[in-house]
């Protein structure tokens, strides 16, 4: 009896202790790499890195000017195409009552939210590249649209959902039209939560690599052509690490670093909107 | 049919539509249509880049082929099958039992205040780009796993096929472990939900008759939570199918099928990410976005099931609490 | 048509009946609403009294399986005729809901000035805005800080705000659907006051459980049961002298 009750408390610790540990391991390679990343990125951070061009191996100097507008305008891009579609679907979602066209609707955004980035560039290539017949920095941008979109309907649904009814009805008692009401009332009521949406996904497809590969491609000088390719962050660090200088290395991770405090910023800003939009709501 | 002769007709049965509404519904229709015709159009565009290859190989050849030769227009796509399975079902079997002991930890065992930091950490894990993991693996985790880890397993365990081989790093190994470290908080947040639903009474019944709290977890959370963990594995796997540029960097890109875990390999991701851009001809094109249809309708499948999966656990759990 | 009378009818219903699918939930319900009185409308929950308001403004409308037959005549207009404009009419007949519901997006006075702005009214909104909280009695408890959110009003203060976002696009019926049920007694009282004032240029009809309050507010009371009109009539008659056994059942506090 004593006995087993105290190997069963044996059991209890073990694995409590075992779970504790699994916190641990699930932290370490959060902590090691945002570590290595400001250690070996730090160094190689300047003025000249954000304004410079790239230069050839060997060279001293240059940076990654262009890549950093580069990001900003093929996301500039994809936010034009992606907000007005991801938002306008995710109002129809919330809108209209569960017939079968929306829920059809629902169920396929949900099932393109989990479509790998990899094959969403394929697609960008096909829709933008082939019959432009050369990469450039619009195909990156539908590509990384295309990516906005599913998750962006969703949320937005969520949030204009959110929205009472009531306002809906007070509104509309007034004597406004439903289309007014939507647009001024209801969507204005979610504006704040669908910010905080819109500020994700714009940090997520920022930092977004694969679906650029073949779309935007890059390019070694300043680009602002939406129909030719462009430099992004990503691919940059991307071709930089893979590269055998230990020079680009170097680049590499000081690009890496600026790409994670964009994409930081991006995320802490959408975290505070929320917390002062609950607050407000109280 | 109810209105008497004298009554115009009910309003409602037919309510005059403003026609600023009638445009605006309209309008949204169009938007939320607009999402089944990117759907349709992302099954078209692969299917029309990918036929050359479909016509000319068949699909049961290009599925089984165990060579990949652009130049020589030999197109197998089995290699890379093989590499995303191996590295994806081996990141799951890393990654899911830290997600599930970290997230057990927190809702059952730990100290409240853990919660919240934990969570935002776990937040900032998901937040990080895919190819800053990939330099990161690249630059620790490869050369720690050929200098440590590798010829440690390989004195220890070398005897298993699983385990032989020179240790090079680059590999399976090394593309499993990074993507289990990115698909660590897709599981975790989901079962970490999941957990947070489970039937407190059945947990206090058990402890009050004397279990201890491990075994009323086991008793009461699991099996509950079963349906839940399962899904969020199935959610979890899809993602690390088509996670691309951290695997693409360490998986070492040789279009091979090895038994050992230390062995180079590739996955269907990292082929499109580094052929597809300087592909030579329609053919070797095609033959990427077929790959890129293979990976489309896998993660597809799996994503279907886990959302069926967990849309059912949803629904008998509000029915036994209805 | 009314002529002869001394108070015209600002509203009358004929044989009006509301369905929610199959369910028949107000039966060819017949009354009329004097104009600049107040008629209380009560009966038991799920009486139809709710339905009828709603009626009113064709609320119904956007409410997918409601089906509304019979005629309501406001100033002798069919307003259930295909042909009337539903925004329209709800300009002309506007409504108070049983909870205050301001537009937290916008400051106490946008919230006035709303039907203006989204109507695109132009003209003085300060002005209009000003009027409708005095009119709504709550000018001097906010005229000092008509920028802020109107979620820092009390309840009472939310619900005389959105009678003012009411009066504010100048309508000649007033709905109210039990506009005082989430407010605390002092609150109440100051509404019930105000119902006072504006009867002198609105026509109200206020829905109501409150016995009490339908007795200090109204000039007629309306009696409903099961979705039928059973009595109709001056407010001290109903809670009197019911012509009906189940009027004075349900006054006499017997059952509902």
């Amino acid at each position: 009896m004593n006995g087993s009750l105290l190997r069963r408390k044996a059991v209890n610790h073990l694995l409590t202790g075992l779970c504790a540990l699994m916190v641990l391991v699930a932290l370490l390679p959060l902590v090691s790499v945002l570590w290595l990343v400001i250690k070996n990125g730090a160094a190689g951070l300047s003025w000249t890195f954000f304004t410079a061009l790239p230069r050839p191996v060997g060279e001293e100097g240059g940076g990654v000017g262009n890549a950093v507008v580069g990001t900003l305008y093929i996301v500039a891009i994809a936010c034009a195409f992606g907000l007005p579609l991801g938002i306008g679907a995710g109002v129809y979602l919330a809108e209209s009552r569960n017939g079968l066209f929306a829920r059809g609707i629902r169920f396929t955004a949900e099932l393109l939210a989990g479509v790998p980035s990899i094959v969403i560039g394929i697609v960008a290539y096909g829709v933008v590249v082939v019959p432009m017949k050369r990469f450039s920095a619009l195909a990156g941008g539908v590509a990384l649209a295309l990516l906005m979109i599913p998750t962006l309907a969703r949320a937005t649904e969520d949030l204009v959902r959110l929205v009472p009814g009531s306002l809906r009805e007070a509104s509309l008692a007034l004597g406004v039209p439903q289309w007014k009401t939507s647009l001024r009332v209801v969507l204005r009521t979610a504006m704040g939560g669908i910010v905080t949406a819109v500020l994700l996904s714009i940090a997520r497809v920022a930092g977004e690599t694969a679906p650029l590969l073949f779309t935007a491609l890059n390019n070694q000088y300043w680009n602002l052509r939406p129909d030719q390719p462009t430099s992004t962050l990503t691919v940059q660090i991307f071709n930089y690490a893979i590269s055998p200088y230990e020079d680009w290395h170097a680049k590499a991770w000081s690009a890496a670093l600026v790409l994670l405090l964009v994409v930081g910023v991006l995320n802490l800003l959408a975290r505070q909107m929320t917390r002062t939009r609950l607050k407000g709501a109280r | 049919m109810r209105a008497r002769a004298d009554t115009p007709q009910p309003a409602a049965a037919r309510p005059r539509v403003n026609r600023g509404d009638r445009a605006w519904g309209l309008i949204l229709s169009a938007l939320g249509g607009a999402v089944l015709i990117i759907a349709g159009g992302i099954i078209l565009s692969l299917v029309r880049v990918a036929r050359p290859v479909f016509a000319e190989v068949g699909l049961e050849d290009f599925l089984t082929g165990q060579d990949w030769d652009p130049l020589s227009d030999v197109f197998g796509a089995l290699p890379f099958i093989y590499g995303t399975v191996v590295t994806s079902v081996l990141a799951i079997l890393i990654a899911l039992p830290v997600a599930l002991g970290m997230t057990l930890f927190l809702a059952e065992m730990g100290p409240k205040w853990l919660r919240q930091p934990v969570a935002f950490a776990v937040e900032t894990l998901a937040s990080i780009p895919s190819v800053v993991y990939g330099l990161w693996a690249l630059f620790v985790l490869v050369p720690w796993l050929r200098q440590t880890v590798q010829p440690f397993l390989g004195d220890h365990l070398g005897f298993l096929p699983l385990f032989s081989g020179p240790p090079l790093g680059l590999g399976y190994l090394a593309a499993a472990l990074v993507l289990a470290v990115m698909i660590l908080p897709t599981i975790a947040s989901v079962t970490g939900e999941v957990l947070k639903t489970a039937p407190v009474a059945v947990k206090e019944g058990a402890l009050a008759l004397g279990a201890t709290r491990w075994e009323a977890i086991r008793m009461a959370v699991l099996p509950h939570s079963r349906p839940g963990i399962f899904g969020a594995t199935l959610l979890g796997l899809g993602r690390a199918l088509g996670e691309t540029m951290a695997v693409t960097m360490v998986i070492g890109n040789s279009p091979t099928i090895s038994a050992s875990l230390f062995a180079p390999g590739y996955t269907l991701p990292s082929v499109i990410a580094n052929e597809f851009a300087e592909a030579a001809g329609d053919r070797h094109t095609g033959a990427l976005a077929a790959l890129a249809l293979v990976l489309f309708g896998i993660t597809l499948l799996l994503n279907s099931v886990a959302r069926l999966i967990m849309q059912r656990g949803q629904r008998k759990l509000q029915g036994r609490a209805a | 048509m009314n002529a002869a009378t001394m108070h015209t009818d600002k509203i009358e219903a004929n044989d009006l009946s509301v369905f929610f699918r199959q369910a028949q939930v107000l039966k060819r319900v017949a009354l009329k609403v004097p104009e600049k009185k107040v008629m209380a409308v009560i009966g038991p929950s799920g009486c139809g009294k709710s339905t009828f308001l709603r009626a009113l403004n064709r609320m119904h409308d956007l409410v997918p399986g409601a089906r509304v037959e019979g005629r309501i005549l406001l100033d002798g207009e069919n307003i259930n005729d295909p042909r009337v404009d539903a925004v329209a009419l709800r300009r002309r007949v506007g409504m108070v809901f049983q909870r205050p519901n301001p537009f937290p997006s916008m400051s106490i006075f946008d919230n006035v000035a709303a039907g203006l702005k989204l109507n695109r009214v132009k003209g003085n909104h300060a002005e209009v805005v000003e009027r409708c909280l005095r009119q709504a009695a709550l000018w001097d408890e906010v005229k000092d800080r008509l920028g802020h959110s109107p979620l820092s009003l009390s309840g009472g203060q939310q619900q005389r705000l959105c009678i003012a976002r009411a009066l504010a696009v100048e309508p000649e019926v007033l709905l109210m659907d039990e506009p005082a049920s989430a407010l605390d007694p002092i609150a109440t009282a100051r509404i019930e006051e105000l119902i006072h004032e504006l009867k002198a240029r609105y026509t109200i009809v206020i829905v109501t459980h409150n016995m009490q309050q339908a007795a200090r507010v109204s000039d007629q009371t309306a009696f409903f049961y099961m979705g039928e009109l059973i009595e109709v009539g001056a407010t001290e008659q109903i809670f009197t002298n019911p012509r009906e056994k189940r009027t004075e059942d349900y006054v006499t506090g017997k059952f509902g």
